[in-house]
């Protein structure tokens, strides 16, 4: 325990300064694509010799960063804010040299970093085409949304031996889900663990998809989608390369992506525990299996509708009329609930064409979010499943008052105080919906632009629970350009505390946490 | 090493907390609570269960572990944690227990109840008791290099010659090497100039001559010879320093309050003069004259009693007070309302384990102010950055700060300054903070 009562924020933002110069080595990948295609050398040149002097510069601040409680969440908060702005600067860089792009205005710019790093996959890319990109600047999208994904501080953990005492309180803040699991007993190694099992999945799944282009089953599958679309799927991300998302490929390539996207959303923990021949810790999880049972009970609930025929008017030449015809109806009901719950956001066609009940439910499963210690956002599953049991506890206690009746959780009573965290945690995320869309709305109609109510909420409830496209002018064929830049920036933060679940930049914002 | 560690305690974090640097560490305890407390603020796996459950320890593989350390509260538990652990894994076993009941059985069998070594909490306590008792002002004494050199801890008493004198004026001592200072709860490595000021704990390492000269002259008036001890209250700790002071030849007194328990430890007790009564009572205090003992031990049921105790003993004359205290985090606030020294028996538990899990060079560690830091006893081998130089030229091959306080050359003690050089088979003992004493005791 620290008795120091500041927060010795110095100590923060040196330990913020490393982990910037070792993230500034990634620029070297999308450098060594612009080489390869001969374009954007310079652009990310300059933004990887930028990164590495803030990093350096922050560095400095502190040497010697000796990180209490206090300076971990002020630590982890900053992170994720230095790595979206420095994440920002090939955008505009390119933005302004080169292509017209939407980009060249910070704001965007710094939209579409967050938006990355978050793995939220929300865009405001004017034109998303390689015609008016570059395949580096493209590529650097798709990777933003991969380091994000399994997190920074959890890559910084793996790496870096001075997280290593710290480190699990780190973590904590910015896993997904109440808690953490270490795996192993040394932190840096659970972490690692975490890292190769992530990585494992993203070249498995690259091997699939150019495996099935070269099968001749995908055809627009080429290498660079291939390698590029895994580094979405796997952060629950939903980026992609190409302007009409998942509907440019065929079938099978939609097929295939969904098991990666339910992987995704999967606590990876368990994934250890299988690979250590303990297949069983996975199948008898609660929360997998409450994971599993609400993707099936919504698919089927939206093949049905789609089934049955909603008014669907297909656009687009490639993906056939799907009323009547069971395999289109189940693929794509399959592939927008797995995209959606999972936090995904991608799309395999425009599901704003979609009726108004099955537009409903893909809100609704915005909010549920990835299981605890997936790469998934918005509440997760497992905070659902102990708000269900508790309240079923209340209905309980109410008939029989005197009954001590413990919430269990895969066979295990849980802690009061854990209850009570989640409870805080999912009433505090409904607030934060319930005022953002004021907000949203109050600064459209202060500069004139029109947005309806359901814009607005599914706008806020992509960009908090880390889904990307919502309905309307958001849709997932369109994107947040049209709002006004204040709304863009108000979402900016909106990605930051839904990925970061909240409370850590919350009490940033408590006068009690400076207080000396 | 692999390390499980069944009881997450004031012991078992000690330990734990120790090891986490250098070793995997899994610590298995019942307690919820303790086992987040643990996931967070150590680098260590906590793992919820009982530790005398199979299905526990395996879930910890403890097959694979090395060194398997059972440490909670209940003696019963951790014996039979230790032989449980045996049955599936070769790992070396360390049992803490309180009563000597279990030490004596394990002494006299060679090793019953599948233990490698036993820990008794009492008798660690008792003993580091009566080594404070043989130094006066001391609060922690430790013996290394088979008793040529001695660590202690002093506070500087206020109004005492030595506060406000450099380290220089005080250094008078041919044998005794000033290794550390602590004042308000930074360590400071002393030079020539600095200034000691009242208050201070000073951490001073040789010959147990000059140690005990120094501590002469740290309080003048201190000059009693520590032979009328008084110790209060009869618990199993009291009954085990009683017996310790017996075998030096002294006569200690004891007194307990409970009639029943006061007639077991005379019958006990040959050597000790039990008397009984409440330790409170004004009118047997003074008509035992127990104000006129040189040394008052509290070692009652509960930290409170013996804060009580201790001061009422001083209140009414005892030159020193020395006070047991379960929790480790009042010892501080005893020392500093005045109790003469306080000693946590987990504290001495934790440092008798954790000289185990040090590598084979290791001699000896004393663990110094709840582990903030540590002074090792290295025996020195070829590849050590201190031989074959000056130990002022050593000191930028070391890792971090240390002070080397003393050498022993084939059983004689050498004092060591800036241009002494360390040879190949010379033990030193060393103060580190505890932060590097792992990186420290690899290159040493």
């Amino acid at each position: 325990m620290s008795w120091r009562l500041r927060v010795d924020w110095r100590a923060s933002v040196g330990l913020v300064g490393t982990v910037i110069k070792y993230l500034s080595g990634t620029f070297l990948i999308p450098l060594a694509v612009g080489f390869y295609y001969g374009e954007d050398v310079p652009t990310f040149a300059v933004s990887f010799l930028f990164t590495i002097v803030v990093g350096v510069a922050l560095e400095r601040i502190d040497p010697d960063p000796d990180l209490g409680a206090r300076e971990g969440f002020l630590m982890v908060g900053l992170t994720w804010l230095v790595v979206a702005l420095v994440g920002m600067v090939p955008y505009l860089i390119a933005g302004v040299v080169g292509t017209e792009s939407t980009l060249a205005q910070p704001e965007n710019a710094l939209f579409e970093s967050m938006s990355g790093f978050t793995t939220t996959g929300a865009t405001v890319m004017g034109s998303i085409s390689l015609a008016d990109h570059s395949h580096a600047i493209m590529l650097w999208r798709q990777l933003t949304q991969w380091l994000g994904g399994m997190g920074i501080i959890v890559l910084a953990v793996a790496i870096l031996p001075e997280l290593s005492v710290g480190g699990a309180q780190l973590m904590d803040a910015e896993a997904p889900g109440p808690g953490i699991q270490k795996l192993t007993p040394r932190i840096a190694e659970t972490a690692r663990v975490l890292w190769l099992a992530y990585l494992g999945f993203t070249v498995a799944e690259m091997a699939l998809l150019y495996g099935l282009h070269l099968a001749g089953l995908a055809p627009n599958m080429g290498l660079y989608n291939a390698v590029a679309h895994p580094l979405t799927t796997m952060p629950t991300g939903g980026f992609s390369p190409e302007a009409r998302s998942i509907e440019a490929f065929s079938a099978a390539v939609q097929w295939a992506i969904i098991p990666f996207m339910v992987a995704a959303g999967t606590n990876f923990a368990l994934f250890w525990h299988v690979f250590n021949g303990e297949p069983e810790r996975l199948t008898r999880d609660t929360e997998f299996r409450a994971y599993v049972g609400v993707l099936a009970a919504l698919t089927a609930v939206v093949t049905g509708l789609l089934f049955v025929g909603t008014g669907i008017e297909t656009t687009t030449t490639n993906v056939p009329p799907i009323v009547g015809e069971i395999e289109d109806s189940a693929r794509h009901a399959t592939f927008q609930i797995v995209s959606i719950v999972t936090t995904t956001g991608y799309a395999n066609m425009d599901f704003n064409t979609w009726s108004d009940p099955a537009k409903y439910i893909l809100l609704f499963a915005m909010f549920i979010g990835g299981s605890a210690g997936s790469t998934g956002g918005a509440v997760k599953i497992v905070r659902w499943v102990v708000i269900i049991k508790s309240i079923r506890r209340e209905l309980f206690t109410t008939v029989h008052p005197e009954a001590v009746s413990p919430v269990r959780l895969g066979g295990r009573a849980l802690d009061e105080r854990a209850i009570r965290g989640i409870y805080g945690f999912t009433l505090l995320y409904l607030v934060f919906f319930f005022v953002a869309i004021i907000f949203v709305i109050a600064d459209a109609w202060r500069v004139g632009h029109q947005v309806t109510a359901f814009e607005a909420m599914s706008a806020v409830a992509a960009t908090l629970g880390n889904v990307g496209p919502g309905f309307g002018e958001v849709g997932p064929m369109n994107s947040y350009l049209p709002f006004p830049a204040t709304s863009k920036l108000f979402m900016v933060f909106l990605m930051w505390v839904g990925r970061l679940e909240i409370l850590p930049v919350l009490v940033l914002l408590t006068p009690a946490y400076w207080r000396t | 090493m692999r390390v499980v560690i069944i009881g997450a305690g004031q012991v078992g974090s000690s330990i734990a907390a120790n090891l986490d640097e250098d070793h995997e560490v899994i610590v298995i305890d019942k307690d919820t609570a303790r086992v987040d407390a643990l996931t967070y603020s150590l680098d260590v796996l906590a793992i919820e269960g009982d530790g005398v459950s199979l299905s526990t320890l395996q879930e910890a593989e403890v097959e694979d572990a090395d060194l398997f350390i059972s440490s909670t509260d209940d003696d019963e538990t951790n014996i039979v944690a230790c032989a449980t652990a045996r049955t599936v894994s070769d790992a070396f076993t360390i049992a803490r227990v309180k009563r000597t009941h279990y030490l004596d059985t394990w002494k006299r069998s060679g090793g019953a109840f599948g233990v490698d070594f036993m820990v008794c909490t009492n008798l660690l306590a008792a003993e580091t008791i009566v080594r404070i008792i043989g130094l006066p002002a001391s609060q922690d004494v430790d013996v290394f290099a088979g008793g040529k050199v001695l660590m202690a801890e002093f506070r500087v008493p206020k109004g005492s010659p030595v506060a406000g004198q450099t380290v220089a004026e005080v250094d008078c001592f041919v044998e005794l090497t000033f290794a550390a200072i602590f004042r308000d709860g930074d360590v400071i490595i002393p030079e020539g100039e600095t200034v000691i000021e009242a208050d201070d704990d000073l951490i001073v390492i040789g010959s147990p001559e000059s140690t005990h000269a120094f501590a002469g002259d740290l309080a003048r008036d201190n000059d009693s010879a520590n032979r009328d001890v008084v110790i209060v209250g009869g618990s199993e700790a009291a009954v085990q320093i009683a017996q310790l002071l017996e075998d030096r030849g002294l006569r200690p007194r004891l007194i307990e309050h409970d009639p029943d328990r006061a007639r077991e430890l005379a019958e006990m007790l040959a050597g000790t003069t039990v008397m009984k009564s409440d330790a409170t009572d004004r009118e047997f205090l003074n008509r035992e004259h127990v104000g006129d003992a040189d040394v008052a031990i509290a070692a009652l049921e509960s930290d409170e009693k013996n804060l009580f105790s201790s001061l009422l003993a001083s209140r009414i004359g005892v030159d020193r007070t020395i006070s047991l205290v379960e929790t480790a985090a009042y010892t501080d606030l005893f020392e500093a309302v005045g109790v003469g020294a306080a000693v946590n028996p987990r504290d001495a538990t934790a440092e008798e384990i954790i000289r185990f899990t040090r590598d084979s060079d290791t001699e000896n560690v004393a663990l110094i102010e709840h582990d903030r830091a540590e002074v090792l006893e290295i025996e020195v081998d070829a590849d050590s950055v201190l031989t074959g130089q000056p130990i002022r030229e050593s000191a930028a091959d070391l890792p971090a700060r240390v002070t080397v306080g003393a050498i022993t050359r084939d059983g004689t003690l050498i004092t060591p300054r800036g241009d002494t050089v360390i040879e190949v088979g010379d033990h030193v003992v060393l103060f580190a903070e505890t932060a590097v004493v792992d990186a420290v005791a690899k290159a040493v």
